[in-house]
């Protein structure tokens, strides 16, 4: 069809809208994790990330702007009875004669007392309290944030996008803790949930494209009687909803000791799917028989033609297959939450899910990174692979 | 009847039944004893942990009046009315506008289709944060198009406005049935489409005489399997709004997990499992029949 350039125009200015709306969640993706805490919750949203630097005690730091300082005040030192020496930002109101109004805790409340007190350094009012931004989690060990309070002018801005974010949200669900041939070692539990999710998925992969492509192979290539009624069988299994069979299979599993292993989640792609059978029964047919005839006439075994002529014709079937596979099984949830139990045999999905339901509400850049990091896997793998893909799914759209 | 085969017969069954030795193991080990069972389940009361006692139809009859139930029923059904249609004319356009042949159409392509493979539980998670009421950027764009902030909706924490959520998040996710509209609009033969230019046709009587119904049987497949995903939806629910509020996203398969794994109820979960599963028999059928009549197939 030959469009007018008018019609052309519209078209593209309607695509154009259409792809900046439906990749605008990315964007907000990953310019989330890539965002420091504090710029997180800002109405109205920041759209780059930011990084503060400013002197604090004399070294140029990164750091958070905490609050401008309205009144002048001074930073003073004191000590109280033998107690380590604090820092601490007052009113100047609250210093005369060398005596600094604190509070003191004592025992169980905190009293103001009239402390002596030596001024570092008058603060004019308009300065801002700046504290190092510390690049650790809550938890980890470390000495506590320097503080200081300097000018406006002193505070430099620059667009920097907080890589750490990914680091913490790595190493934030904790680490699990193994030992191998005695050796000690702590791993992120996150890679732990990777190594759990690639094993599910590989595992898989390998099962139910070797088994899908057997059974394929024998409702497809060879003339048994009543094969196309088995068939029909096999074909309306994909019609059985998992809420069916999940009661009972978690009971199986459970009489089989599997329940918290990683095993639910693949042993059953050994014993093929009916959707993947169905896909590569297609894709058989079309091979020529001229070929497994010849190949029987020079004695080769059925299963010999199937290894050895079938799978190398395949391979852009078996493709499709393994990378659905793949797919679902990364994405795969409810299968890991009814079948896992403990929380170093998680798969990235209910790790994921795990993390979001216990810190959920505040650890936004932490959820976002993590997401990113579940999400960009699938991206790469789908950029590599997209024309076989994208023929996958039109095919079994359209052959049904 | 095997003694009456040939050699050649007897030899191919044996192959035959050799090569799909795997998936019939299979097929009884994770079909026939799990369905037979559930069918079994739902006549009894069944904890996993004790026997299964038979109790006949008291689930079914307890089902029909539970509100819950018929709650997480009617959500499904919202949801299903809504969005299918809504993500049919949406993918529908989309397709045919990348079916123009225009420049760039592999990149156009691409990104509408890439939410479609984001795994459900970041995409979740990822729309837990647009959709936050206070600091979610889909409020913030809304004022940007001027509406006032204050009559902006807290999206998943209103129970009115919670469903709506839903089905935005799942409009994002069409790319997949696009890509399938798309494969079967790129079937429809060129040359209907010259003899209606020809006759003089507009775009518009080309799309609703041509297009369409050359593209029934495509979106007879996507609605059926539309249908078939909505009452199967669990994640976004589970994580996102835990079927809140006021049981607002209350889906059917989320009841099921609560009653099976939560409440420890399998034999009244697996009840409710049945009545899924008639349903999607009953659709599926009746779509077929209904298809038979209407859709167009060129054969």
């Amino acid at each position: 069809m030959k469009l007018t350039t008018p019609k052309r125009i519209a078209i593209h200015a309607a695509l154009v809208v259409g792809s900046c709306i439906f990749i605008f969640p990315f964007v907000w993706l990953i310019t989330t994790s890539l965002k420091p805490v504090e710029q997180i919750m800002k109405m109205p949203p920041d759209w780059l990330p930011r990084a503060y630097y400013a002197p604090v005690e004399g070294q140029r730091l990164k750091v958070v702007k905490e609050r401008e300082i309205g009144e002048p005040s001074l930073i003073v030192h004191y000590a109280v009875g033998g107690t380590a020496p604090s820092r601490v930002l007052l009113p100047a109101s609250k210093y005369a004669d060398g005596r600094a109004e604190v509070e003191v805790r004592v025992a169980d409340r905190t009293e103001l007392v009239r402390v002596p007190a030596v001024v570092e350094k008058e603060v004019p009012g308009g300065c801002w309290l700046v504290r190092e931004k510390l690049e650790r989690l809550p938890q980890d060990p470390g000495p506590p944030a320097r503080w200081d309070c300097v000018s406006p002018a002193q505070i430099e801005e620059r667009i920097e996008p907080a890589w750490w974010n990914y680091r913490g949200a790595i190493r934030y669900t904790g680490y699990y803790e193994g030992s191998f041939l005695g050796l000690k070692y702590r791993v992120p539990m996150f890679l732990v949930y990777l190594r759990n999710t690639l094993l599910v998925a590989i595992l898989g992969v390998i099962g139910t494209t070797l088994s899908s492509a057997l059974a394929a192979y024998g409702f497809a290539r060879i003339p048994w009687p009543g094969r196309d009624k088995v068939f029909l069988v096999a074909l309306s299994t994909m019609m059985v909803p998992f809420a069916v069979t999940m009661v009972p299979l978690y009971g199986v599993f459970r009489a089989l000791g599997w329940i918290g292993t990683l095993k639910p989640l693949w042993v059953p792609a050994f014993f093929g799917s009916a959707f993947n059978i169905f896909l590569l029964r297609q894709f058989f047919r079309t091979i020529p028989q001229d070929l497994s005839e010849a190949a029987r006439i020079d004695g080769c075994s059925e299963f010999g033609i199937f290894w050895r002529i079938m799978l190398p014709l395949s391979k852009p079937a078996l493709a499709v297959v393994a990378l659905f596979h793949f797919m679902w099984a990364w994405n795969d949830f409810m299968g890991p939450l009814i079948f896992l139990t403990k929380q170093e045999t998680y798969t990235l999905s209910l790790g994921l899910q795990f993390y979001q339901s216990q810190h959920g509400g505040s650890e936004w850049h932490f959820l976002m990174a993590a997401s990113t990091l579940m999400i960009l896997p699938i991206v790469v793998l789908f950029f590599f692979t997209q024309r076989t893909f994208i023929q996958g799914i039109s095919t079994t759209g359209m052959k049904n | 009847m095997i003694r009456a085969m040939t050699r050649n017969q007897r030899r191919d069954l044996r192959n035959g039944l050799l090569f799909i030795s795997p998936w019939i193991v299979g097929f009884c080990v994770f079909m026939v004893y799990p369905v037979a069972s559930s069918l079994y389940f739902s006549f009894c009361d069944y904890s996993v942990l004790e026997r299964p006692v038979w109790i006949g139809a008291e689930n079914f009859t307890e089902l029909a009046h539970d509100s819950v139930f018929w709650t997480s029923l009617g959500n499904t059904l919202y949801y299903a009315v809504i969005a299918l249609p809504l993500g049919m004319m949406l993918a529908i356009g989309v397709a045919l506008l990348l079916n123009t042949k225009v420049r760039g159409m592999a990149v156009y392509r691409t990104i509408f289709f890439l939410p479609s493979i984001v795994p459900v539980v970041a995409m979740a998670i990822l729309w837990l944060w647009i959709l936050n009421g206070r600091y979610g950027v889909l409020n913030y764009s809304l004022t940007l198009l001027g509406l006032p902030a204050k009559s902006l909706p807290a999206w998943l924490e209103s129970k009115h406005w919670a469903m709506p959520a839903l089905i935005l998040m799942g409009l994002w996710g069409i790319g997949h049935a696009m890509v399938i509209y798309l494969a079967g609009l790129q079937d429809i033969p060129v040359h209907l489409y010259e003899s209606a230019e020809i006759d003089g046709a507009s775009w518009w009587q080309k799309t609703v005489h041509i297009t369409l119904p050359m593209l029934s049987p495509t979106i007879y497949f996507n609605l059926i399997m539309g249908i078939i995903g909505t009452f199967q939806i669990f994640a976004a629910p589970y994580i996102m709004t835990n079927g809140g509020p006021e049981r607002a996203t209350h889906f059917y398969t989320f009841y099921l997990y609560n009653l099976a794994f939560e409440d420890l109820r399998m034999g009244y979960a697996c009840a409710m499992a049945w009545i899924l599963f008639l349903i999607i028999l009953g659709l599926t059928l009746l779509a077929t029949k209904v298809s038979a009549k209407h859709v167009h197939y060129e054969r």
